[in-house]
């Protein structure tokens, strides 16, 4: 895992408000292997996504982000298909515990549901927490995380850090 | 500067006198929960990452109520899986396929006391804010590092407190109270906060209804949803053998990031309609939504008290041609009881199915999905798209009175009506 203070750069996928756990990660799949579940990721809302999406590419959102159940596989649904980063007006209480327990990061930035479009390519810097657009026109200043949940990130989750912790 | 009542509970667990708001603390766990969705992984990543131990076996509960009877091989091989780590990690609080939804067992078995720190890998954990517990949903590496060490790390929230007063109408619930919440102050109108519940209001209600009141907490984004532990909290506890619980209420000077006020007088039956929690209206203002499935049970409403009202309106009746009633009770301990009471009889005669007692249609899992254009009608806690199998149909949460009574009408229906019948 990269330091957090590393740009992320790469196309935008656009996504409205309130776009549920059901939808990253539905419940039809919720035991099958992380290749089986990824395949569906918000094929509900934006059937293309699963298989266009490419490895750097970054995804914002509207309010509430991630809201519904507790599973982690919505996080990791994403990470796995190459997400860098989640930009949202507001991320769900846990899927934001989540993505930073599995090292997915996430900004949350007010505005970055109107000021970008899908398909744009934007880039993020997680220690300033801003959003860039690709032409350096657009630049919209987020929340930074707290240092309590960047070193989660920095270490590559809570199991990695864990791991650091008995190995040290 | 007083507590709120996350925070007198976070300073506890975190070996401190006070807390405040927005600061982070590593809390000491009292109660960890894991259900059949997510055992699995977590007892798999705690083997390979965190010297495959639990803390305290006795400080672990494993729940298997999502996919029950297991629906499919690979259901039943990840139960099987779950009994081998349960039995190799000497965890005794053990709960399987058909005890019932992890949710209803908690309190009802006894897990539960006033002040506790509670985790569970469900978002409805925040369900034992009823009893005064700072409960709350993690993910499985979470869980994982809990199981390992025993503790995680925690925000303080901010605490908003809801006061309510007035009495419930003939034919109202707290299930309209918590949908009327959610329309109010929308699916994010408690996102990362403590939601605090008190007024004359509180003191009146039971215990099967606060828990539906913090269960659906989280639909508003609540970390906790908490109730005050009174003399309504000691009688359900002391039915259980466990006395002597001490009260446990929020400083009269705690600081409140907002405060809320409900009177719950003028309260109609509510309907959270398609596709989200917070599209909440009155049951009145809705006219001629047919429906083809009724949903009573779930971890939001499938209590003994749930039940019991919803045979009230269907006693002696027969529900519409054309619709489907499912009823899954929230544990056996709950179905033995409907048995017992005749409410079983009642609703098999009205035409409903009887379910397995485990989370059953709510969570799209298996059993009574929809099929493209139909709409249900259910007790649970969410209508997300896709939430009970195609993303075409709709669904919509209500009262179990407005359930049984939609089920009467073969459309949504104002259960007033038929509670003047009753």
């Amino acid at each position: 895992m990269s330091e957090t203070g590393a740009m992320m750069q790469g196309r935008a996928w656009k996504f409205d408000h309130d776009v549920s756990t059901d939808l990253l990660s539905p419940g039809t799949y919720a035991v099958d292997p992380v290749e089986v579940r990824m395949i569906h990721t918000l094929e509900s809302i934006s059937p293309g996504f699963a298989s266009d999406v490419r490895t750097g590419d970054l995804v914002i959102a509207g309010r509430n982000f991630g809201c519904g159940s507790s599973r982690e596989t919505a996080a990791e649904n994403l990470k796995a298909l190459g997400v860098a980063c989640v930009v949202a007006e507001s991320l769900s209480r846990l899927f934001m515990r989540n993505a930073v327990a599995i090292g997915l990061p996430v900004l949350i930035c007010a505005g970055v549901h109107e000021a970008f479009a899908d398909g744009d390519e934007v880039a993020v810097d997680l220690a300033a927490g801003t959003i860039t657009s690709g032409d350096g026109d657009r630049r919209l200043q987020g929340e930074p995380l707290p240092p309590e949940m960047r070193d989660i990130l920095a270490a590559g989750g809570i199991l990695a850090l864990l791991d650091s912790q008995t190995a040290g | 500067m007083g507590s709120t009542l996350a925070e007198k509970i976070m300073a506890r667990a975190a070996g401190r006198d006070t807390v405040t708001a927005g600061e982070f603390i590593v809390a000491d766990i009292d109660l960890a929960m894991v259900h059949d969705i997510f055992a699995a992984s977590v007892f798999d990543m705690l083997a390979e990452v965190g010297g495959g131990k639990v803390f305290d076996p006795d400080k672990a509960v494993v729940v298997i109520d999502h996919l029950v009877p297991a629906p499919s091989a690979e259901a039943a091989a990840v139960h099987h899986r779950i009994r081998d780590h349960v039995a190799r990690l000497g965890i005794d609080a053990f709960y399987d396929s058909g005890e019932g939804i992890s949710h209803q067992l908690l309190p009802e078995k006894g897990h539960i006391r006033p002040g506790m720190m509670v985790v569970g890998t469900d978002s409805h954990t925040t369900t034992h804010g009823a009893l005064a517990a700072a409960s709350t949903g993690i993910g499985t590496s979470e869980m994982a590092y809990v199981m390992a060490t025993g503790r995680l790390w925690f925000r303080v929230p901010e605490t908003i407190r809801y006061e309510l007063r007035g009495s419930l109408t003939r034919g109202v619930s707290w299930k309209d109270v918590i949908l009327a919440l959610a329309g109010r102050f929308g699916s994010d109108g408690a996102q990362y906060r403590s939601m605090e519940f008190g007024g004359p209001a509180v003191a009146a209600a039971g215990m099967s209804s606060r828990l539906t009141v913090s269960n659906m907490g989280l639909e508003m984004g609540a970390k906790f949803a908490l109730f005050p532990s009174d003399a309504v909290t000691a009688a359900y506890l002391a039915d259980r053998g466990i006395e002597d619980v001490a009260p446990l209420e929020p400083d009269g000077d705690a600081s409140y990031e907002a405060e809320h006020e409900m009177d719950l007088s003028a309260l109609a039956p509510q309907v959270a309609l398609p596709h989200e929690v917070d599209n909440v209206e009155a049951v009145d203002d809705l006219t001629d939504i047919t429906i083809q499935q009724a949903f009573l049970g779930s971890c939001t409403n499938g209590r003994i008290e749930d039940l019991r009202a919803a045979a009230a309106i269907l006693d002696g009746r027969k529900i519409a041609a054309g619709v489907r009633l499912l009823v899954a009770p929230a544990s056996r301990g709950v179905l033995s009881q409907a048995i017992d009471e005749g409410i079983v009889a009642t609703l098999v005669e009205a035409g409903a199915s009887v379910l397995p007692s485990g989370c059953g249609p709510c969570f799209g899992g298996h059993g009574g999905l929809l099929a493209p254009g139909e709409r249900c009608i259910g007790t649970h806690n969410r209508n997300f798209i896709g939430r009970m199998g195609s993303p075409q149909a709709e669904i919509y949460l209500a009262s179990p009175e407005t359930v049984a009574a939609s089920a009467l009408a073969g459309r949504i229906a104002d259960p007033r009506e038929e509670a003047a019948n009753v």
